[in-house]
């Protein structure tokens, strides 16, 4: 019944919906930002655990939709491992590739990301998929303030 | 069903025969902005085709045509509402900029630091923010009455919060976000009893029932032009003859004079007094035909036909498990705001739009209605007098399966 959405929502999106991965307090985060898409009033706390440059750890809390909950929690598994500049680049790539303003997007390189490419086929739908990465920004510019995607 | 002759008006609107992604659309966004029929859209080609020119302003033939038009628009207005005057009737662009005109020239003039204004807890947006920003200007001060779980005004609270120190009563006449239709009447009633004048939001109400505001008594009434079959820009503040004459102007400008120096201008009477500049002129026009297209059938038979759709609605919904309704009242309009359980409403708007069904998913411009339920936002279908019974039938079969999709 739902042919068209198949692009947007894959099993994996239904997968990290039902089981988001990372969903808990960090209590030795040493940076916690607060995301908040007004369009939709969803809210998630990113934590983040990077020591010598290098993120060891990240989860999150907070309720969205599907599309962003599968966002935030693929996010906080990629990212794990990844130095701040690595998790930059994978920002841009990401950010790129759900907007469409580039059109050879390294697949390869986004990995398991390019799962949420179908929602540049649903502008309304944007944002959902880029709240995660706006507070991961926000949290390696080390803004503590809260951001919005607006 | 009774007899409403809802195959005619699906015939009278065009986009009503659109394809969305290849499925014939069904229409559940109402309570945004209703779709227009050809009448309207046939008005508006038919003014800027032959009878459009700026009005007030020119001794030339197309001028008074125009303005002969624009002024019959505001006469059809003032029955439809069933004012006194059309001196009572002022253009503007919708129940937002209405509602900031109050604010700005009766808040200012004729309040001061420490009175009070009561709104209630189901208001729009725009039935707070302009009220938040006179408080800050002025010191005047915010009084909120609250609501039930179904959704309805604790009428006793509100009663509470009328005192000496309240100068404005503003509530809406039917919420956007629940449906729920207010005691208008005896809102009005309970505040004239202690001298307090009333303005009703009648941006939901006015598609969905007859208005009569003498018979109301109450002293503003507001409503947008767009969510009454008429086209977008347009809106209408009702207000008394004599408070409006003791405001003064909100904006200034061309056609709100009568007499301008570089030393004084003297204002022009109601209601160009608040009209300055040119308005929306082919646009209300248009507002003028969608009532003339409204009157054929009467808004007591549209009333009639859509409280059926409701029913119904909620009656098939109740069915559906893992659906929570929001705002259950007693008293309510053709609108169904809901939830389901584990699935975000922006999933659930997008899941039914590639069906066909438009939908409204989020917040409806009322944080404070989602804060009360705990929700950050609610899945809401709301229905005009073309939606159909088969329409609801897509919409819950839509429902069903996308449940079972997110398993
Ligand atoms: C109850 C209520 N009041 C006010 C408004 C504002 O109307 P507009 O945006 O047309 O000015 C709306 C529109 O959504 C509404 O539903």
């Amino acid at each position: 019944m739902f042919d068209d959405l198949r692009d947007l929502y894959q099993e994996v999106i239904f997968d990290h919906n039902r089981n988001p991965r990372n969903f808990r307090v960090m209590d030795d985060a040493n940076r916690q930002v607060e995301g908040f898409n007004p369009l939709c009033g969803d809210r998630l706390t990113l934590f983040l655990k990077i020591e010598d440059g290098v993120i060891n750890d990240a989860s999150f809390q907070g309720q969205g939709c599907a599309i962003s909950t599968a966002s935030v929690s693929l996010m906080t598994e990629i990212i794990k491992g990844k130095t701040e500049a690595e998790a930059e680049t994978l920002f841009t790539q990401f950010h790129e590739m759900t907007t469409g303003k580039s059109e050879d997007i390294q697949l390869e390189a986004i990995g398991k990301l390019a799962v949420l490419a179908g929602v540049r086929e649903y502008p309304a739908r944007v944002k959902c998929a880029t709240l995660a990465w706006h507070t991961l920004d926000a949290a390696l510019k080390n803004q503590a303030q809260s951001i919005s995607t607006e | 069903m009774t007899t409403f002759p809802v195959e005619q008006i699906r015939a009278d609107f065009p986009i009503l025969q659109e394809k969305i992604r290849n499925k014939p659309l069904v229409y559940l966004d109402n309570a945004a902005s209703c779709q227009k029929p050809q009448a309207v859209i046939d008005s508006i080609v038919h003014t800027y085709s032959h009878e459009y020119a700026n009005i007030h302003r020119g001794v030339h033939t197309l001028s008074v045509k125009a303005t002969d038009r624009f002024e019959g628009a505001r006469e059809k207005v003032r029955a439809f509402i069933n004012a006194a005057s059309t001196k009572e009737i002022i253009f503007v662009r919708g129940a937002t900029e209405a509602i900031n005109l109050v604010a700005q020239s009766f808040g200012k003039s004729q309040l001061q630091a420490g009175d009070e204004i009561v709104i209630s807890a189901m208001e729009h947006h725009a039935n707070i923010v302009p009220w938040q920003m006179l408080c800050q200007q002025i010191g005047t001060v915010l009084k909120v009455v609250p609501i039930n779980q179904q959704g309805e005004l604790l009428f006793d609270e509100y009663l509470n919060l009328l005192t000496d120190k309240t100068k404005l009563v503003a509530i809406t006449h039917m919420s956007n976000a629940l449906g729920t239709i207010n005691p208008v009447k005896q809102i009005v009633e309970a505040a004239h009893s202690k001298n307090i004048p009333v303005l009703l939001d009648g941006a939901q109400a006015i598609p969905h029932m007859a208005v009569d505001v003498q018979d109301l008594d109450c002293d503003f009434y507001v409503f947008s032009g767009h969510k009454l079959y008429g086209p977008s820009g347009t809106g209408v503040l009702y207000g008394k003859q004599a408070l409006l004459e003791a405001m003064p102007p909100y904006q200034g400008g061309g056609d709100m004079i009568r007499k301008v120096t570089f030393t004084e201008t003297e204002y022009a009477g109601l209601p160009h007094k608040f009209e300055a500049g040119t308005p929306a002129i082919a646009e209300i026009i248009g507002l003028g035909a969608a009532i003339d297209y409204l009157n054929q059938f009467g808004m007591a038979a549209i009333s009639a036909y859509e409280a059926e759709l409701l029913a119904y609605a909620t009656e098939q919904a109740q069915q559906i498990k893992g659906l929570n309704i929001i705002g259950q009242a007693a008293e309510k309009g053709g609108i169904l705001s809901f939830t389901l359980d584990r699935i975000h409403p922006h999933d659930i708007g997008t899941m039914l739009d590639s069906l066909g069904i438009a939908i409204r998913a989020g917040h409806h411009c009322a944080m404070p209605v989602m804060d009360f339920y705990g929700v950050p936002a609610t899945a809401r279908a709301s229905f005009a007098m073309y939606n159909t019974r088969q329409e609801i039938d897509v919409l819950m079969q839509g429902i069903k399966s996308l449940i079972e999709v997110f398993g």
